[in-house]
């Protein structure tokens, strides 16, 4: 496989690694049967937080995703099933004044990407997201560096509403649109996750800020202030997310620092 | 060693499945030869949108050659010339200076052109739904050594496994069929404990699906395990026919 991606054989030069973070820890609130925050609505694999702790392992996606679909999903759902079906199927239509809503709302927000006609294409302001990403809010993180990330945000957001530039049509198959709505997610997701690095002054699993380091440089948790797990509360693109707390209280085990050196 | 070379090519365009299509040629300079053939496409892309034109739409997602999005026919195969690869595994550094490339969708009528080099690929599914999977509620784990499995049946079926449903046997075959698919499907159940419940209903109804959906015989040419960028072999196809006999003849 390395053969194939570098051209390299690595039984015969060196194989050239770096260190790379390539999962970020956290996904969707829900509950403990998998609901998320808006009622019916169920949120399973990799892109809920409930299964990892503060790291995860190769395979660990692999493992949520089975242990969702196929032990907690069948089992939960019929609890909120179990309700529904006291709901008359005659009231499921599109004429509820919130699928009107819901459809002028998609609509809006695509004709005001479409309106911007500016200059740069969505993957350079992706780009320029993920490089603020990568080298202020990645595997080593700072003080400075997230303040300074947060600002960074703002102004690739800036730049998104002012010089977004989609070509094509909104009501054909675009990719190019496509990929615009997302990164406008990506540019509200990007800022929680610096104001959450910000906010845990702490090293903990794969959160590391140099600030909180033991003399071996290893990660230093700091367990009375932040056994918690941060949920940010969404209330707007542009508004700061609200910080909700939920404690982490163990009772069968023994809350230690995992160690690999003894 | 890594250097820019530039490249004539000459893309499949296609507004939607009803429209008619045509090869339009574009040339790319100073494409590096360490970059991915899709990274190229994006290359091309950027440069197309930067002059207001629409881009080359192509599928992709995970591009590390496991999630199966990604299609292509270049210069005559499926996946590109380099064999046991998926299309985003390719390199530049297989391309000269100078090269012509000739980049296609998966021509298939089972598989309708979306736009450009887009495919339908629901087909797939629908044979997947139609029995590729097991459903019945096997239980908690069971003690280990409780069902011996020796390790070529293990490993055969691990190997039908790694087929990743990209439709390249499908688009490499020239009647357009699905059997290398569908056989690998069947077939990783089949040589499995749990697979034995549904074992007989499972050929059945995955091939009745997907004589239905429009994909055509197998005449064992062989195009689609030369093709396939899992190297899944043809021998899943002769087991695919012994399920399916088996299946009908106890009906």
């Amino acid at each position: 496989m390395y053969q194939m991606i570098s051209d390299d054989n690595p039984y015969e030069t060196p194989m050239m690694i770096f260190p790379a973070s390539h999962y970020t820890m956290g996904g969707i609130w829900v509950d403990y049967e998998l609901q998320t925050s808006v009622k019916g609505l169920f949120a399973i694999g990799e892109c809920n937080f409930s299964d990892h702790g503060a790291n995860r392992l190769g395979a660990s996606a692999l493992m949520q995703g089975l242990a969702d679909g196929y032990f907690v999903l069948p089992y939960t759902m019929q609890n909120y099933l179990s309700d529904q079906i006291k709901v008359a199927r005659s009231t499921f239509d599109t004429s509820h004044p919130e699928f009107d809503k819901a459809e002028a709302d998609v609509r809006a927000r695509i004709q005001r990407l479409m309106d911007i006609k500016g200059t740069k294409s969505p993957d350079e302001i992706h780009k320029r997201l993920g490089h603020v990403m990568w080298n202020l809010v990645g595997m080593g993180r700072t003080l400075q560096g997230l303040v300074k990330a947060i600002d960074e945000i703002e102004e690739v957001r800036k730049e998104f509403y002012n010089d977004l530039r989609v070509v094509g049509k909104a009501d054909d198959l675009n990719t190019e649109l496509e990929k615009a709505l997302r990164l406008e997610d990506f540019l509200v997701i990007a800022r929680m996750m610096a104001i959450d690095a910000l906010n845990r002054n702490e090293s903990c699993g794969a959160h590391f800020r140099e600030e909180y380091q033991t003399a071996d440089g290893e990660a230093a948790r700091r367990d009375d202030q932040y056994m918690y797990v941060s949920c940010w509360k969404y209330t707007g693109d542009n508004v700061k997310p609200i910080l909700i707390k939920e404690p982490l209280n163990y009772e069968a085990i023994k809350v230690q620092t995992r160690n690999y050196k003894s | 060693m890594e250097h820019n070379i530039s490249v004539n090519l000459k893309i499949w365009r296609q507004r939607g499945p009803k429209e008619k299509g045509q090869f339009v040629n574009y040339k790319l300079d100073n494409v590096s030869t360490g970059s991915s053939f899709l990274e190229m496409l994006d290359m091309l892309n950027q440069q197309l949108v930067e002059r207001g034109e629409e881009p080359v739409v192509f599928d992709s997602d995970c591009r590390e050659g496991i999630c199966g999005m990604c299609s292509l026919y270049i210069n005559g195969h499926p996946h590109g010339p380099v064999q046991g690869i998926t299309t985003c595994q390719l390199h530049m550094r297989k391309f000269n200076d100078g090269d012509t490339i000739t980049i296609e969708p998966w021509r298939s009528a089972a598989f309708p052109v979306i736009r450009d080099l887009m495919v339908d690929r629901n087909a797939f599914d629908k044979i997947q739904q139609a029995g590729g999977y097991v459903s019945f509620n096997c239980g908690g784990a069971p003690d280990a050594n409780a069902t011996p499995i020796s390790k070529e049946v293990a490993d055969t079926a691990m190997d039908s496994a790694t087929c990743i449903g990209c439709g390249a046997c499908v688009a490499a075959c020239k009647n357009g069929s699905a059997m290398l698919f569908v056989s690998a499907k069947v077939s990783q159940f089949a040589l499995l404990p749990q697979g034995q419940v549904e074992r007989k209903r499972r050929a059945r109804a995955m091939v009745r699906k997907m004589d239905e959906l429009g994909f055509g015989n197998c005449t064992n040419t062989g195009a689609c395990a030369a093709e396939c960028p899992k190297n899944i072999p043809l021998s899943n196809i002769a087991r695919l026919n012994r399920e399916f006999i088996n299946a009908k003849c106890s009906e």
